[in-house]
């Protein structure tokens, strides 16, 4: 990002200058590195856009229309659930499957809500909340044979969990560069498969690309017909830095610390009492984070303390998924989450841990 | 006399950008240039390299898969 700033600056694509070639060269080398990171058939087919919620929002909005059967989850994050409901006004059916109390998706579940004439199944790839995993390749499946299509909502994982558009069968896949992949925020995508056609989408937002500038209609070709307005190139730029980084550490590498992390601030607090845990037992079925509960207790005065008096920065509340709190049982108190990255210690688990058991058991 | 050019035409910056990096990876010496005003242009970058090339050009795009609008001699 510095060397953009300081070496390029120029608009990626709206001219043919230097520094505009610099640029466009800086977006394009993104999209190359986005691709081959996420399995992606072409690196024309990474549409980039400023979050996960905007990639969200492209893929629904650009597919559904009135009439037309949608099929979720229990415990999406609200970037999923909000444009759905809107749609459902505009006249689109929305299906719910039920996820159980940890938050875990039965296949099965899924299947008897995906219905012969749906038109797209649209899954988080893990719980925000507990940070539960959900079958994405029985879900895949599950798609596949209904003729709908599947949409993953890769938010929580990619960069933490392999992603392979081709090989899991994801139709689109959005997903956001400010949390595992390393980027800066401001940076996000849509990748389309090879089973969706370049015009599949109604584009969100149209505009000026830099090509066949001579017509005032929207550009048919990927990736500008969904890529309308000046890109952040430093942006991504970053988040291409991002990513080779974690290329470096490696994804195995990158799970086994955060998994064990996890697992130690888990274990600790199990031995407090009054604490509750959510989410799965098993740690294969989870990502890194833990989201607790202590019954009685005014979870945001516990995060206020916990942030003051300890240093410990938690995010509490429903975290934007009032769906999967009420799922949980949870709603509308919410929970404690706690999440080790990739530069968390396991000082400061021990440290969470004894900081979380003084103030229970005050 | 100087050298005849030809620039190869594109759709979008991205393919443009990718033709490029194609084209030098096969050690041909093209450069990425503003559109000339006389070719219609579909993206303001064009692919400028020398016409005796224009056969190796038109292969390796044609080989690596890049979507363009044509070779034109300039
Ligand atoms: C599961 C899930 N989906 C979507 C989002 C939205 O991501 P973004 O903020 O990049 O739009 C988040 C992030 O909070 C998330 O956790």
């Amino acid at each position: 990002m510095a060397t953009y700033l300081e070496r390029f600056g120029g608009n990626p694509g709206r001219s043919g200058h230097r520094l505009s070639v610099a640029a466009g060269r800086a977006v394009y080398e993104a999209r190359e590195t986005v691709a081959e990171f996420f399995g992606a058939p072409d690196p024309l087919r990474v549409i980039f856009t400023p979050n996960a919620t905007y990639a969200i929002n492209l893929a629904l909005r650009g597919l559904l229309g009135p009439g037309d059967r949608v099929v979720t989850s229990s415990v999406e994050h609200n970037s999923v659930m909000r444009p759905l409901r809107a749609l459902e006004k505009e006249g689109v059916d929305v299906v719910v499957a039920r996820c159980d109390a940890a938050a875990a998706l039965d296949p099965a579940e899924l299947a008897r809500a995906v219905t012969p004439g749906t038109k797209l199944v649209v899954l988080t790839h893990a719980s925000n909340v507990t940070g539960t995993i959900l079958p994405v390749a029985e879900a895949a499946e599950i798609a596949r044979r209904a003729g709908a299509l599947f949409l993953l909502d890769a938010a929580q994982t990619a960069g933490y969990l392999p992603i392979d558009v081709a090989r899991m069968g994801i139709d689109l896949l959005a997903f956001t560069g400010h949390k595992a992949l390393q980027g800066p925020s401001g940076t996000g995508g849509l990748i389309l498969g090879q089973e969706v056609e370049a015009e599949a989408l109604r584009p969100l937002c149209h505009g000026g690309t830099g090509s066949a500038s001579e017509s005032e209609e929207q550009p048919a070709v990927l990736p500008d017909k969904y890529e309308a307005g000046t890109l952040n190139a430093v942006g991504l730029a970053g988040l291409r830095a991002g990513i080779e980084h974690l290329t470096t550490v490696g994804l195995e590498a990158v799970r086994g610390r955060e998994e064990a992390l996890a697992e130690a601030l888990r274990e600790g607090l199990a031995d407090v009492a009054d604490v509750a845990l959510y989410g799965p037992a098993e740690a294969a079925r989870r990502t890194p984070v833990v989201s607790i509960g202590l019954p009685g207790r005014r979870l945001a005065d516990v995060a206020l303390r916990l942030d003051e008096e300890y240093g410990v920065l938690a995010r509490v509340g429903l975290q934007c998924a009032p769906a999967c709190h009420r799922t949980l049982g949870t709603f509308p108190e919410g929970t404690i989450r706690l999440s080790p990255g990739l530069n968390t210690t396991r000082e400061e688990i021990d440290h969470t841990v004894a900081a979380i058991r003084e103030i229970a058991s005050a | 006399m100087s050298e005849a050019y030809g620039v190869v035409l594109f759709f979008t910056t991205s393919s443009a950008i990718r033709g490029e990096k194609v084209a030098k990876r096969q050690g041909l010496r093209v450069k990425l240039i503003p559109t000339p005003r006389q070719l219609s242009s579909d993206c303001g970058m064009a692919l400028r390299f020398a016409w005796r090339d224009a056969d190796d050009v038109r292969r390796c795009l044609e080989e690596a898969g890049v979507e363009n609008d044509g070779l034109h001699r300039i």
